[in-house]
């Protein structure tokens, strides 16, 4: 067993777990934080983005313990209070979700997109989501939820 | 002084989701959210040949580990738990949740652990050790019916599932006489015949939650609950309930939030009867979540399945007769509807058009391969595929353009409802409006002088267009052994406020905001003051489920019943509060008021209440404002569309791009026209994904080539262009809201379209017809085949 000590969503988080524990479960199963989906063994779905000192990682791919000591934001972290992020409203608004599976680790994709480029065009969007998987959507509403999103965050 | 606001009608806009908010802040619950104290985790032994006899397992190590509370092998599992139910009429081989004897496909169960967590239970399921005494393989449906190398089921031989059925013109309703006279005719009148053998690969259905269950069996009520990620909950109760020896008042089935199901979750699989046995074995609630790599072998497959086509024409374009000889490999079992899907192949065989003759066949084939069963589209995408490449081929043969083709033989809009040879019947179409519509939309001469501009430049860039119709809606319940109706309750609470249940399960659908505006203005009331209750069977009486396009044309009609029997009574009561005629009441605006005079009405919610407290109770009537409704559709419904695409084939590295995808699709009457675009976009990715990346391989020795996302590719965002969508609208009459069902449409007429594009652009090479699914080496060697 190894202690880590993770600051997720503000809030400092000690456990005791075991090194192999996957940052995804600790989330998951030890902080109950379920909004973290796993869409896949081999790193490549995307179901599982968060962020991690600010950058978008696939959270299945970390062992819990590699984070110790990082910040970490889930999708439960990102409103504030009853005020969506700008994403949420985006894909809100522009119908970028059906079963919602994906949703949560797309938003989160989609916040690193934006912070490097605030004004993305279509292909941009595309290339930057290029590691999250959605079966239901088609993407097309997804790209303008990112777009949506890019436009309120710039006004 | 201003009038009050009205409310404004809501059915037939875009409406945004009542779902999202909960969904885009991650506070919706999926199956492997759900926890309870106690909880145990399940994790099964799968095969790892495909096929053998189980010559010993040895799960002494496994027992062993700290946290293990039991092991269990298929012959242990067998002594308590039957074999699983098959929803079809069709002979069908035991099969056991969890293998006794002989594997027949990698990825079958072969024990199953329980443990105090996951990882323990992984860690326990691998230590199991399994010797077999392996069998030859059989991958290959053709290869399979000559029962060599091996019969995969005793009882079944040439491993033939179902022997050849014939279907069509001159076939009796039984299928015992068959006369070809007619058919054998057309062929010989004919001056031109194009005959194909066209695959319609083996898909992964890939929704991206894969499936799990929670089962929690109390003891001290002997009452169990089952949570799973499904698309029926109530049809997983009445086969959990009768595997487990409850009754069905006994059992609570719930679907929570479920990511997704394209068909695949409509089957009960064997790790939900396994896990509900165990529970109520052990006493304990139980959990099994499936991973990534064990849904590619554990969760059914769609399609695989070979058509040979021929089509009969005249010279000027009309098509005499159609024959198509179907062989459909469906794995190694029979699953709920493994053996119907192919049938509906053949139903549809007629496609958009009016063709006077057809023979259809259909073999059904065991190979050591996972089952088949329906994925999105479901026998209907394969028929559009088989009559659309064949149009295509044929408009080809006779330099014809394909738009005119199609407009020679379609259906005249008025000859519906129209009886195929088939059997079926129509309900209602205009095709030639679609096809306009999308000639129009995507500037078809325009692009056709775009390509021939192209192609002087040496680059090879194609078009291709298909036609579609499908059926949808499924019941009646003559089709469905579940029953083909849906149910609803629709309640007035005491506040005026609304709850309904459907018994359309969605997991995608958006029907809490599509069922909600329809009950918003049947009562004239907010839209927020309504709530759609779904996917629990100990809140929803009665239901069947979603899939088959179903939810709105017969769900949303037994919604639209029992709303329209709680308004009745409703306006009862506010005639005689307000004695006034009902007749002349109107609901509007969250009040009920004498047409004309609004200011003279009761406002929605005291009408509501003296419902709940009748004092005086009005002459014949009950208290209270609660009534359901179950609908059976009198037949299916046929929507239809038109789908065009434009690709561009690099010449160098073989790789397709699709340029454009124009669609036209017809849907009926629209509730919320934002959600059916949503649907419509991803029917199309996995249309377009069929055609282009997808295929599940398997190698000679049924060992899976494609068990990961490293080498099953579904499409991404970058692989996609902007869809561009419109629609026609030619409303049902089979059901009351005109609406014909919308969420399979975008896999039908894509995946034709773009293999015709792609054989348009490699027309120079003599191609006639390439199989899916068209990867750049396939198409580089097409296009290098000479010099390579
Ligand atoms: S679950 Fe992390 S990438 Fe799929
Ligand atoms: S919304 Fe279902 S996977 Fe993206």
């Amino acid at each position: 067993m190894a202690q880590v000590s993770i600051t997720v969503n503000g809030r400092r988080r000690t456990a005791e777990v075991e090194p192999r524990l996957l940052l995804v479960h600790f989330l998951r199963e030890h902080l109950d934080l379920t909004g973290t989906h796993v869409g896949c063994d081999t790193s490549q779905c995307g179901a599982c983005t968060v962020l991690v000192d600010g950058r978008s990682a696939k959270s299945c791919t970390i062992f819990a313990v590699q984070a110790d000591g990082s910040e970490v934001t889930t999708i439960e972290g990102l409103a504030k209070g009853d005020d969506l992020h700008p994403l949420q409203d985006g894909f809100w608004e522009e119908h970028g979700l059906q079963c919602g599976y994906c949703t949560p680790g797309m938003i989160m994709s989609s916040v690193n997109l934006l912070e490097d480029n605030p004004s993305p065009t279509e292909a941009q969007i595309r290339e930057g989501l290029d590691g999250n998987f959605c079966r239901c959507t088609g993407y097309q509403h997804i790209v303008n939820a990112v777009q949506n999103a890019a436009a309120r965050r710039s006004s | 002084m201003s009038a009050a606001p009205v409310l404004p009608k809501l059915v037939g806009e875009r409406v945004k989701r009542r779902e999202d908010p909960r969904l885009v802040q991650g506070h919706g619950t999926y199956v492997d959210d759900v926890k309870i104290f106690g909880l145990r985790h399940a994790a099964f032994k799968r095969s790892d040949v495909a096929h053998g006899r189980i010559r010993s397992i040895d799960t002494g190590a496994a027992e062993a580990m700290d946290g293990v509370e039991a092991v269990f092998t298929g012959t242990q599992i067998a002594e308590f738990l039957d074999p699983m139910p098959i929803g079809t009429p069709f002979p069908s081989p035991e099969h056991r949740a969890v293998a006794t004897d002989v594997v027949r496909y990698v990825g079958e169960p072969v024990a199953v652990v329980v443990a105090a967590d996951r990882y323990t239970a992984r860690d326990a399921a691998d230590a199991i050790v399994v010797d077999y005494e392996t069998r030859p393989a059989v991958v290959n449906p053709e290869v399979a019916m000559t029962g060599h190398p091996t019969v995969i089921h005793a009882d079944f031989d040439n491993n033939l599932a179902v022997p050849l059925v014939p279907s069509g013109t001159g076939v009796s309703p039984d299928g015992k006489t068959v006369d070809d006279s007619v058919v054998d005719k057309a062929f010989a009148d004919a001056d031109v015949v194009v005959s194909q053998r066209m695959v319609n690969q083996r898909l992964a259905p890939t929704a991206m939650e894969p499936r799990g269950v929670v089962a929690h069996y109390e003891r001290g009520k002997g009452t169990m609950t089952v949570w799973s990620s499904t698309q029926n909950p109530h049809i997983l109760r009445t086969f959990v309930a009768k595997l487990n020896g409850m009754g069905e008042d006994e059992v609570r089935a719930i679907a929570p939030e479920v990511g997704g199901g394209f068909g695949a979750k409509i089957n009960i699989y064997g790790e939900e009867y396994v896990v509900s046995a165990l529970s109520k074995r052990l006493g304990l609630p139980l959990k099994w979540t499936e991973d990534r790599s064990e849904a590619f072998l554990a969760t059914i497959h769609g399609r695989d399945i070979i058509g040979y086509v021929d089509i009969a024409a005249t010279r000027a374009g009309k098509v005499l007769g159609l024959k198509l000889r179907l062989i459909a490999d469906v794995g190694a079992y029979n699953m709920l509807l493994t053996a119907a899907i192919p049938t509906l192949t053949m139903l549809m065989a007629n496609a958009t058009y009016d063709i006077p003759a057809i023979r259809t066949t259909l073999t059904e084939v065991f190979t050591n391969k996972t089952p088949t069963d329906a994925y999105r589209g479901a026998g209907r995408p394969e028929a559009t595929y088989f009559v659309e490449r064949g149009m295509d081929m044929l408009a080809r043969r006779l330099d014809m353009d394909p738009a005119e083709l199609r407009r020679r033989n379609f259906i005249p809009a008025d000859r519906f409802p129209y009886k195929t040879q088939m059997g079926a019947v129509y309900d209602s179409g205009d095709y030639a409006k679609a096809l306009d519509r999308a000639l129009g939309n995507a500037g078809w001469q325009e692009l056709q002088r775009e390509r021939d501009a192209a192609r002087a430049e040496g680059r090879l860039v194609g078009l291709g267009l298909a036609m579609y119709v499908e059926v949808c809606g499924l019941g009646p319940s003559a089709s469905l052994p579940t029953g083909g109706w849906e149910h609803s309750q629709v309640t007035v609470e005491r506040d005026g406020r609304i709850s309904a249940t459907t018994g359309a399960s969605p997991h995608g659908q958006g029907n809490e905001t599509t069922f909600a505006q329809m009950l918003a203005d049947q009562f004239g009331v907010p839209f927020e003051h309504v709530r759609i209750h779904h996917g629990d069977t100990g809140v929803v009486k009665q239901g069947i489920g979603t899939f088959g396009s179903r939810s709105q044309a017969v769900g949303g009609t037994a919604l639209h019943l029992a709303g329209a029997k709680v308004r009745e009574k409703m306006a009862k009561f506010a005639a005689a509060l307000l004695e006034a005629h009902e007749e002349d009441l109107v609901f509007e605006d969250g009040r009920i008021s004498v047409q004309g005079s609004p200011d003279t009405g009761k406002s929605f919610a005291e009408v509501a209440a003296y419902a709940y407290v009748p004092v005086p109770l009005p002459a014949g009537l009950s208290p209270g404002l609660s009534e359901e409704a179950f609908f059976e559709p009198a037949n299916n419904t046929y929507p239809f569309g038109c789908h065009i695409s434009m690709v561009e084939i690099d010449r160098d590295t073989g790789e397709l791009a699709l340029l454009r995808l124009v669609a036209v699709d017809d849907a009926g009457n629209l509730i919320n026209p934002l959600i059916v675009e949503g649907q419509i976009h991803g029917g199309l990715a996995q249309g377009i994904g069929q055609a282009m990346i997808e295929e599940v391989r398997y190698g000679g020795d049924g060992q899976p080539l494609t068990g990961s996302f490293m080498d099953y590719a579904i499409p991404r965002a970058a692989d996609l262009p902007r869809f561009e969508l419109d629609a026609t609208v030619t409303p049902t009459p089979v059901n009351p809201l005109g609406a014909k069902g919308v969420g399979e449409a975008g896999t039908l007429g894509s995946t034709p379209c773009i293999v015709s594009a792609a054989v348009d652009a490699l027309s120079g090479f003599g191609v006639t017809h390439v199989d899916m699914m068209l990867r750049p080496e396939k198409l580089w060697q097409i296009i290098h085949g000479g010099q390579a």
